[in-house]
């Protein structure tokens, strides 16, 4: 990929922000809260740290990524988009009969896709089986699974958790969108997590903590998990839910809502 | 040269899948415990690197057998069938079946011939929930012979497989061999009085009905039909058609299994008289394998007595 500064990523993550906007206002239904919260980190992903080739999505060495939180597709998708996989047109085909991007990501659908997600907690799982796949092959591509805060609820997460210290797999990063919010409210009022750093450190994980919307932050942090040796990494990224969108901020509202003509206007304004 | 026929069902399939192992660096094997008791253990010693011991979580590894499957890996999955149908179905439906992933679940201690271990360790709905899957193949091989091919067949052929496997040592069927064919109900015997249709251990039951019929003069064909997804809708169809009454039995619910796939042929293409044998909406309870079998009517004189009451309803041209 483009050598990108940090003032670049910010931009292209304003830009995929718009996308998710008028995405899930031409669909009507969807979620911005959790796209918006996720949208700096998957920037970094996809334009700085990640091996891929979007005119070659199934190419065997690139670096893999689960969207474990599946609720998220729209941002992923406006990612794909932007780097080439599909054109940009597609984006406002979201949710619409006889599209390739559907509510919650298929794999079999859409290019650049590698794991269909949308029950929560199993993308972790799947990471780990490509995670595998790589030290068999002996392939060097890295794995990143993209986890929700309030997805940590289910418990094979913590099967998964489990599962990649005890093989010492160095090759997987999870990252923790930790936007504090979740469908029916706070986190910490529906099921409190903490000390949800502890608990990451306690299954053997080298865990990291950043602000989830500090590029800098963020890109030094994928760096350094995947330098470790050992074991996994996993960073857990503060976020805001609704992030960019001042009414979206923090309002679980806007967990699973779609903006209305004007809230879109409004939207798109105040992400110029 | 191994001796198969000696063995129970997943002793032979611990056997042939190292043996497909050597041949296929690509199959792995996953396993959630039990590799003692699935027989994987033979995989395991041989080619450690490729076997995957997942502890005791098998939403997890129904997740990590899709993503080695992503990645070009042929994943061989193994627990109790109770598990391997109830403890992960969501997983299986979201990250196997939906995408369509090389993953081939081979659940053993299926069905109520588990016996002693109790209702919980009984996998009677098993059949039904795979079955409603799409993108899987649904097989129940009759005994140690046709495991081998079942378990080789599904080694060759992309896409998702549940494998239902016994417990206890059944009787071999296939004693000159087996020419297991994916979708293919097998023709073991002729007849043209009824027919009775069967998977898993109550295929040599039907064989065992068959033989007493024929005393009385009663000429039955009997099908092993081990394959119970994609169905062989012609050979039902056929056998309505050659025979006009049908008799179908199997170690599971009535609900969902082969008497259901079986009623739904007929009704649509050849409706002819028929008697399911099965489970009839219940638990079972702990004992013996025979004794379980018995009272639950799915023993050999359960079937002859189905036979002669649908030969009673049978509509003479």
């Amino acid at each position: 990929m483009a050598n990108y500064s940090i003032s670049d990523l910010e931009i292209i993550a304003r830009k995929l922000r718009r996308h998710v906007i008028t995405m899930i206002s031409t669909a009507g239904s969807g979620h911005p809260g959790g796209s918006l919260s996720a949208a700096d980190i998957i920037t970094v992903l996809y334009f700085k740290m990640m091996k891929h080739d979007p005119r070659d999505p199934k190419w065997p060495d690139r670096d893999r990524f689960v969207l474990s939180k599946g609720h998220a597709a729209p941002i992923l998708y406006a990612t794909l988009a932007e780097c080439g996989y599909f054109p940009l047109e597609w984006l406002t085909t979201l949710r619409k009969a006889g599209t390739c991007l559907q509510g919650h990501t298929d794999s079999n659908l859409t290019p650049g896709v590698d794991a269909s997600t949308g029950s929560l907690g199993q993308g972790l799982s799947v990471g780990i089986g490509m995670a595998l796949a790589a030290r068999l092959d002996e392939k060097d591509y890295h794995t990143y699974v993209l986890l929700g805060d309030g997805e940590c609820d289910e418990g094979q997460v913590w099967e998964a958790a489990m599962f990649a210290p005890n093989y010492k797999l160095d090759n997987l990063t999870a990252i923790v969108d930790f936007n504090k919010i979740q469908l029916d409210g706070f986190t910490r009022d529906i099921m409190n997590l903490e000390p949800f750093i502890d608990k990451w450190r306690a299954f053997n994980w080298e865990v990291l903590e950043i602000d989830g919307h500090d590029i800098k932050q963020t890109i030094d942090a994928i760096g350094k998990a995947r330098s470790i040796r050992g074991k996994p990494a996993v960073i857990i990224a503060h976020t805001i839910k609704g992030k960019g969108v001042s009414f979206m901020e923090n309002n679980v509202d806007f967990h699973g809502k779609a903006p209305n003509k004007s809230e879109t206007e409004i939207a798109l304004k105040e992400l110029s | 040269m191994i001796d198969f026929a000696e063995m129970t069902s997943r002793e032979a399939y611990g056997r042939i899948l190292t043996e497909l192992g050597k041949e296929n660096p690509d199959i792995v094997v996953l396993d959630a415990d039990l590799s003692r008791s699935t027989m994987t253990k033979y995989f395991a010693r041989q080619f450690p690197g490729r076997f995957f011991e997942c502890g005791i979580a098998e939403q997890n590894m129904i997740g990590i057998a899709a993503g080695l499957a992503h990645c070009g890996k042929i994943s061989f999955v193994s627990t109790f069938a109770v598990f391997a149908a109830g403890r992960c179905f969501d997983q299986v439906r979201m990250c196997v079946a939906q995408p369509g992933a090389d993953v081939k679940i081979v659940a053993t201690h299926g069905g109520i011939t588990v016996g002693e271990d109790g209702s919980s360790h009984q996998a009677i709905e098993d059949l039904a929930l795979y079955c409603s899957l799409p993108n899987f193949s649904v097989i129940v091989p009759a005994d140690a012979i046709e495991t081998v091919e079942v378990i080789k067949s599904a080694a060759l052929t992309s896409g998702p497989f549940y494998i239902r496997l016994g417990r206890s040592k059944t009787p071999v069927i296939y004693t000159n061999g087996c020419t297991f064919k994916l979708g293919k109900a097998d023709k073991l015997k002729d007849g043209s009085d009824a027919t009775i249709i069967a998977t898993g251990v109550m295929v040599a039951k039907a064989l065992e009905a068959a033989s007493n019929l024929e005393k009385s003069g009663i000429r039955c064909r009997v099908l092993n039909m081990s394959t119970l997804k994609p169905a062989d809708q012609q050979a039902i169809i056929a056998a309505a058609a050659d025979t006009g009454a049908i008799v179908t039995a199997e170690e599971h619910l009535l609900h969902g299994g082969l008497g259901s796939i079986v009623a739904q042929v007929l009704v649509a293409h050849r409706p002819v008289p028929v008697a399911s044998l099965g489970i009839n909406d219940m638990y079972c309870r702990s004992g013996k394998p025979d004794e379980l079998l018995e009272m639950h009517g799915l023993t050999s004189r359960d079937i002859e007595l189905a036979v002669r009451d649908v030969l009673t309803r049978k509509t003479h041209v």
